[in-house]
């Protein structure tokens, strides 16, 4: 096809209706449900996100009545103890983590001139597991069973099965079941920014909100999985009795508070860069000229990205560790404001080099950087330790992360739905109801949050149910109160404003005379994403490339056709984003609910202690997965190569470094590596926190032959599984087949050699804290052992069903990155646990 | 232009993986420190008056950062393309990359500096 062809209307008209064909949403009371286009589940996503903040945020609104006045009665100890308990958590886990990936769902594919996101049924996927896991943690609070250890939940206080109920499981397990769909979005984020941005679009063009993105979901890789970690130790002490955090037997509770902490410092810049990326979007349009310092942009998102991972011990300043320790952190926290002031000023010096247009979404974004500035400079008071010591678990806390969240989070949040409605309806919010809001939002933020400062300071605790009227805080506390209704009347006018929305006309198309990409979305939207992928020559292409629009609308650019009727978007590569290939995308499908569905009830069933259920639900998720991959991925194509214009010709399957499918292998095996290292960072912690461990008495288990006999299986799996795929790959499928075999053998052999070494040792896991986690190490390496060995079999199926052969051998590429980190995993935990003992 | 002999510091390929070496020096740093700190004061009960092993590993690190900052700069300086040097030619992203990646050293390099001064001030574990 040549550019000439796309003159002709008829021929527009033809590619649109195929477009649209191929895109059509399904439809039907059920089946509707199984959409997975990225645009559609993104708003979803959004909707519940929100309705799960209003919910957090009325928890909040009966605390704070609760807290109006001395000696109040409203709400017995215990509620409130849920109360907040439910309030911290269900705003990071169920709001603000999920409200980055959803709306970095319905974004991305549309800044990077995407059909949609390499990966559309993990979305989808995400989505349902999000759903599920937020409305069995938040709706605990009808059956007084909620979680009330607070949002951090300490052991031993939740551990504890006499002190705490079913609320610390449904904690745990609902919020790691959550924790999921957070990699699986990582995942489709990390991918969807490397590997699907337009052609053109190199590193120095890309959009500053998907580097932040990038940024973003590769923390999560390393946040989020430490905390899956503790949240293993936590339950097998819960259910178990394995003794982790008890100190009678050998457990320490201070290793929850790293691994938690680990997780929890990295989270508040999770949930506060992707915010602060909303306004490198805005600013811009607003100030009407680029954005100022983009290399700057970028190392304030890296520079902070690595630095918040050193901060994690000011929330334990009063632990009782060494104080060389905690200087180095309360070092690294005063460090963390130089790339946070860094993007503060780029911002700052954008809208004074340009020419502002005073606009809603741009009020509340200055708005939210004062009140952020003031979290961040009471932020570096509490960094000073000597500091924290008075200031901790008081209100000046709570008004410290209040600024910081709602400076950095909700408010950038809301002018993110002032300036991206009309992208997402068509239609613009009004501008009266929106200043409105927001000055009852920001006088009722600093209204609530500015007092406790003094009442913290004061000496009121956080997490009190009430406070005696002698203290001398009411006027502070009725203060904070009434700011808090003021705030929740601000964010009622935003509900209204949204309500009426349906009613209002529809707004010209790129209403704010924005020059990126996402701003090519018609008022009457399409499902197909983009009509033609860009060639991308500038930051903001429809500022400077010339007729830039029109070009995309008639098609004028790459893949304006859906000839084979299938969802289809372009794979470019990493830095330059040259075009490498089409791959074809997931289409709607009832996998990733029913696969979120039975993954749920192996969490829920769990809770109740229904083991049998949960077992018949965890092999009901294997078959769920891999009739996905079967059905779903790796398929090889009717013919190699299409068109997809200007004369370019690109191939339909690809498989290694160069594909979607290898990434996400690698980038899934990371956090999985990252959890594994939380689990053997226990281990050593254990070793620190004890003049002997291995305790003398124990040392003889596991043993060396039977760890190191396990090491040399999964070793052998590794280089059988690594020689079939260079056989395979030379075309000897025969022998690829039988080297299979031995990785599954080698596989299987390693689970029985891996539990031996602890089970002959009579090493009993409820005695102490040292045969607890060597059980783990080795429980955690089996377990990978068997995966390893469903993976290669997997492969080997592929091969003999003729659906992977030496050309199209992305199956056993992919299984090759899983065997790495099986290797990885093999050699450390059997090295420590078979050869440590004797080094000590 | 073309008759011009690149340094080898120019001929180094340029990656996202190298943008990450000065702050991935810093991690790795900050850790050792850490470490140290805890290992230390878990199992020796305090630390040396005049710690070797850390003012090695610190002067390491920081060398590391500023010869990869060094090597920024002098990408960043590669001459082609015009400015403002954004556009989606190889140079304008090579000169993106180099100067992030200075910027990265710069602040990785204050960091690690942060992360040693309290070896300086403070004396014990307790």
């Amino acid at each position: 096809m040549s550019l000439h062809d796309q003159d002709d209307p008829a021929l527009r008209a033809a590619q649109e209706d195929r477009l649209r064909a191929v895109w059509k949403p399904p439809s039907g009371l059920f089946l509707r449900w199984t959409d997975c286009n990225n645009n559609r589940v993104g708003v979803w996503y959004v909707l519940t996100a929100f309705a799960f903040m209003l919910f957090a945020g009325v928890l909040a609104l009966i605390m704070r009545t609760q807290l109006a006045v001395p000696d109040n009665d409203l709400v017995s100890a215990g509620t409130f103890n849920q109360l907040f308990t439910l309030h911290g958590s269900m705003m990071m886990f169920l709001f603000a983590v999920p409200m980055f990936e959803a709306v970095s769902i319905i974004l991305l594919p549309q800044l990077l001139g995407a059909r949609d996101l390499p990966f559309p049924r993990l979305s989808a996927f995400g989505y349902w597991s999000f759903l599920l896991g937020g409305v069995f943690v938040g709706g605990s609070i009808f059956f007084n069973a909620a979680p009330d250890g607070g949002w951090f939940m300490y052991p031993p206080l939740t551990t504890r099965t006499d002190l705490s109920g079913l609320g610390a499981d449904i904690w745990m397990l609902g919020l790691s079941f959550i924790e999921v769909s957070s990699v699986a979005a990582a995942v489709e984020l990390i991918v969807g920014v490397l590997k699907c941005r337009p052609p053109g679009m190199q590193l120095n063009l890309m959009p500053l909100y998907a580097w932040y993105i990038l940024v973003v979901a590769v923390m999560i890789l390393f946040a989020f999985p430490p905390l899956i970690a503790g949240d293993i130790l936590f339950e097998m002490e819960r259910l178990l009795n394995w003794p982790f955090f008890d100190a009678n037997r050998g457990g320490d509770p201070l290793l929850w508070q790293h691994l938690f902490w680990i997780f929890g410092h990295p989270e508040v810049y999770i949930v506060f860069l992707p915010s602060i990326a909303l306004f490198a979007m805005l600013v811009p349009t607003f100030s009407n000229r680029h954005l100022l310092g983009y290399p700057w942009i970028v190392l304030a998102a890296v520079g902070t990205a690595f630095l918040s991972f050193g901060l994690w011990v000011h929330h334990m300043f009063t632990t009782g560790l060494p104080k060389i320790s905690l200087a180095f952190f309360s070092a690294a926290s005063e460090a963390v404001a130089i790339p946070t002031a860094v993007q503060i000023f780029a911002f700052i010096a954008t809208l004074w080099a340009g020419r502002v247009t005073w606009s809603t979404p741009l009020l509340y974004a200055t708005g939210s950087l004062a009140i952020f500035v003031i979290g961040g400079l009471t932020g570096v008071m509490v960094a000073v330790a000597p500091f924290d010591w008075q200031a901790h678990d008081t209100y000046f806390i709570v008004a410290h992360l209040h600024y910081v969240l709602i400076g950095g989070t909700l408010l950038p949040l809301f002018a993110g739905l002032y300036y991206y409605w009309p992208l997402i309806t068509g239609k613009k919010l009004s501008d009266r109801l929106g200043r409105i809001a927001f000055w009852m939002l920001f006088v009722g933020a600093n209204l609530t949050f500015f007092p406790m400062h003094f009442s913290g300071l004061m000496g009121m605790p956080r997490r009190v149910f009430t406070y005696p009227a002698e203290l001398g805080l009411d006027g502070l506390n009725m203060a904070s109160t009434l700011g808090a209704w003021l705030f929740a009347s601000g964010v009622a006018v935003i509900c209204v404003d949204l309500c009426l929305s349906p009613r209002r006309a529809k707004a010209q198309r790129n209403p704010w005379g924005a020059g990126t990409l996402e701003w090519l979305a018609h008022p009457d939207d399409e499902d197909w994403g983009i009509r033609s992928i860009p060639l991308i020559e500038s930051r903001y292409p429809i500022w400077d490339q010339k007729d830039f629009v029109q070009k995309v609308d008639e098609g004028r650019f790459f893949l304006p056709d859906a000839e084979e009727g299938r969802r289809e978007t372009i794979v470019t590569t990493v830095l330059d984003a040259r075009p490498l290939a089409v791959i074809r995308l997931g289409t709607p499908s009832v996998t990733p609910i029913l696969t979120a569905l039975s993954l749920g009830g192996v969490f829920i069933l769990t809770t109740y202690h229904l083991y049998w259920a949960a077992l018949v639900c965890a092999v009901a998720t294997l078959a769920c997965a891999i009739w996905w991959l079967w059905t779903g991925t790796a398929e090889i194509p009717e013919k190699p190569c299409k068109p997809i214009g200007h004369g370019i010709e690109l191939p339909l399957y690809i498989s290694g470094p160069a594909a979607p499918g290898w990434w996400a292998m690698f980038i899934t095996m990371m956090a999985d590596a990252t959890a594994f290292s939380g689990l053997v960072f226990g281990y050593y912690f254990f070793w620190t926190r004890h003049a002997d461990f291995p305790p003398m008495a124990m040392a003889d288990g596991p043993g060396m032959y039977w760890p190191m006999v396990a090491l040399v299986l999964g070793v052998t799996s590794w280089l059988a599984t690594i020689a079939a795929r260079e056989v395979h790959a030379r075309g000897d499928v025969g022998i690829a087949r039988l080297l299979l075999m031995l990785g599954i053998a080698t596989s299987l052999a390693g689970i029985a050699a891996g539990l031996a070494g602890p089970w002959t040792h009579g090493m009993d896991p409820e005695s102490h804290s040292y045969p607890a986690i060597v059980w783990t190490l080795t429980v955690w390496t089996v377990a990978h052992a068997g995966i390893a060995a469903i993976m290669q079999s997997y492969a080997l199926a592929r091969s003999i069903a003729r659906r992977m052969d030496p050309q199209h051998d992305a199956d056993i590429r992919n299984v090759t990155v899983y065997m790495h980190f099986f290797a990885l995993t093999a050699i450390v935990a059997y090295a420590t646990i078979g050869l440590f003992p004797s080094l000590s | 232009m073309t008759d011009r002999r690149p340094h080898w510091s120019e001929r180094l390929k340029v990656t996202l993986w190298t943008l990450i070496v000065p702050p991935t020096i810093w991690a790795g740093h900050f850790l050792f420190s850490y470490l140290w700190a805890a290992i230390s004061c878990a199992k020796a009960g305090a630390f040396a008056t005049f710690p070797t092993l850390f003012v090695v590993g610190t002067v390491l690190a920081l060398t590391l950062i500023a010869l990869s900052g060094w090597i920024a700069w002098n990408q960043g300086r590669i001459p082609g393309a015009s400015p403002p040097h954004e556009d989606s030619t190889d140079i304008d992203r090579l000169r993106f990359l180099a100067k992030s990646t200075l910027l990265l050293a710069c602040l990785s390099f204050v960091g690690v500096l942060f992360t040693s001064l309290p070896v300086i001030f403070l004396r014990d574990c307790l």
